[in-house]
């Protein structure tokens, strides 16, 4: 029997499926946040150069990782969004959107604890940091958009446009950050760590990256059921779902 | 006459016309140009205010200060550029002619930025002079205004179709659009601070120029698709 695909772009199809996903990515997170945590604190030998300190990395680069990787996710729904014209994309990034702006707040916050025992400063003008304040301004934007405007249909296509928009631009603007680094004379502290890493660090900021992820998806799919449940409030489906006196449990 | 030459020159026409109304309505109104022209002297001039009118600091900041000035005042100009159309169904209209929307937004960003972008570049040698920058930097300052500012409204236009009709639509067009600007700043603040410092400026130029053939070929396109996505 041929796998109809297309099924899974309705939002009844999709919010039990999504029910039965949270929990198994809920459960994978937490065991990637507990290994990931243990090869950090009790494996991950002590960096020669910036002690303990160091460790701030297992949570610094995962989430700047992902704060990347969800901005790029959200501009893909959106894509399929506008050329597809299917309801499920917008939600789906419209789910993606506060877990990235979750992320790239999490990457700046732990960058600055990191910064001050590192470099003696909470912050510098460097290019990944300039960048990944940028990056925040575009998710805000995107959920400013999206929250500014009643219709939902009309919501869901501006904000994807300008999710759109942004991708293209994200380059432009990482590179022309870069460049003003550089034209400036540099920063007197450089981001490149020690070429050699031990594979133990490596290991546990894999394995963290892999928590990460294993949340984000978690949390989207959270969010993704709250908003198709409230898109979709006057079907008929939901009404039967909540009618039932198990009160939605069921699913 | 054959009908595909007829259409080019329908449609070059249709071009210089929207262009026209639009220049006709500034002059119409001429205070809503004047406000933004004025916004941006008055920015420019809060800096002396607020840092002291040490000149060696004055020249240092001056470049940064004009083009995020600059930045603001288009910022600002551009509630005009499409909100009055959308508020009395002339951009409904526009969207259902014949003629392709892509191009008829091009032509009020055009006729926007000789309003707007325009002044700003023409003044701007005034205030750095004011500044205490030297020729080369006014030279650099002038001409980096020119390929920038294009680019603003181009740019710009896109935030204010994606907010046509929107809940303040003035505070969120700033969080829309600014961050967009970014590269345009460095590298114009960039080709001011060379220029000043005796370095070549070719590269922030060839760098913003890039910047306006891309955003002249993409920018438009993105905005009729912000602008239909409004009126539908």
């Amino acid at each position: 029997m041929e796998l109809n695909i297309w099924r899974f772009a309705s939002p009844q199809v999709i919010y039990p499926i999504a029910g039965r996903m949270v929990p198994v990515f809920m459960a994978l997170a937490a065991l990637f946040t507990l290994a990931g945590l243990y090869i950090a604190f009790f494996v991950a030998p002590t960096d020669f150069q910036q002690g303990e300190s160091y460790r701030i990395i297992f949570i610094h680069v995962p989430a700047a990782w992902m704060s990347m990787l969800i901005y790029l996710v959200m501009a893909f729904w959106c894509a399929v969004g506008m050329i597809m014209n299917t309801r499920l994309s917008f939600m789906m990034a419209l789910a993606l959107a506060p877990t990235g702006a979750f992320m790239t707040f999490i990457a700046l916050w732990t960058g600055a604890l990191w910064g001050k025992p590192t470099w003696g400063t909470w912050w510098v003008w460097d290019a990944r940091l300039t960048s990944e304040l940028i990056l925040l301004f575009l998710y805000v934007g995107f959920m400013s958009l999206h929250a500014a405007i009643d219709d939902v249909r009309r919501a869901d296509r501006a904000a994807g446009l300008l999710a759109l928009v942004g991708v293209v631009n994200v380059p432009i603007i990482y590179f022309s950050v870069q460049w003003w680094n550089t034209l400036h004379q540099g920063a007197s502290v450089s981001l490149t760590r020690a070429p050699s890493m031990a594979s133990t660090m490596l290991a546990g900021m894999l394995v963290m990256t892999i928590a990460a992820w294993m949340y984000g998806i978690a949390m989207s799919l959270m969010r993704l059921r709250t908003i198709v449940l409230e898109r979709e409030a006057d079907s008929d489906w939901v009404q039967e779902l909540f009618a039932s006196p198990a009160c939605g449990a069921k699913a | 006459m054959n009908p595909a030459h007829e259409g080019r020159a329908g449609l070059a026409a249709v071009f210089v016309s929207v262009v026209q109304r639009d220049l006709l309505l500034a002059v119409r109104r001429r205070a809503d140009v004047l406000t933004s022209f004025f916004f941006f002297i008055i920015v420019v001039s809060l800096f002396p205010l607020g840092v002291g009118p040490e000149p060696n600091t004055l020249r240092e900041i001056a470049p940064g200060v004009v083009w995020v000035a600059a930045l603001l005042a288009s910022m600002l100009a551009l509630q005009r550029l499409l909100a009055s159309d959308y508020a009395d169904g002339t951009l409904e209209q526009l969207a259902l002619s014949a003629q392709p929307l892509t191009l008829l937004v091009l032509a009020k960003i055009l006729a926007h930025w000789l309003v707007t972008g325009i002044p700003l570049v023409l003044i701007a040698p005034l205030l750095g002079l004011q500044f205490d920058l030297p020729v080369e930097g006014l030279v650099a300052m002038t001409a980096g205004l020119l390929l920038g500012t294009p680019v603003l409204s181009l740019v710009g236009a896109i935030g204010a179709a994606l907010t046509l009709g929107v809940r303040g639509a003035g505070g969120l067009v700033a969080l829309l659009v600014l961050p967009l600007y970014i590269p345009v700043l460095i590298f114009g603040a960039g080709a001011v601070s060379a220029a000043v410092s005796g370095q070549s400026v070719e590269g922030h130029m060839s760098l913003l120029a890039a910047f306006l053939l891309f955003s002249l070929a993409a920018a438009p396109w993105a905005s009729a698709a912000a602008i239909r996505i409004a009126v539908e």
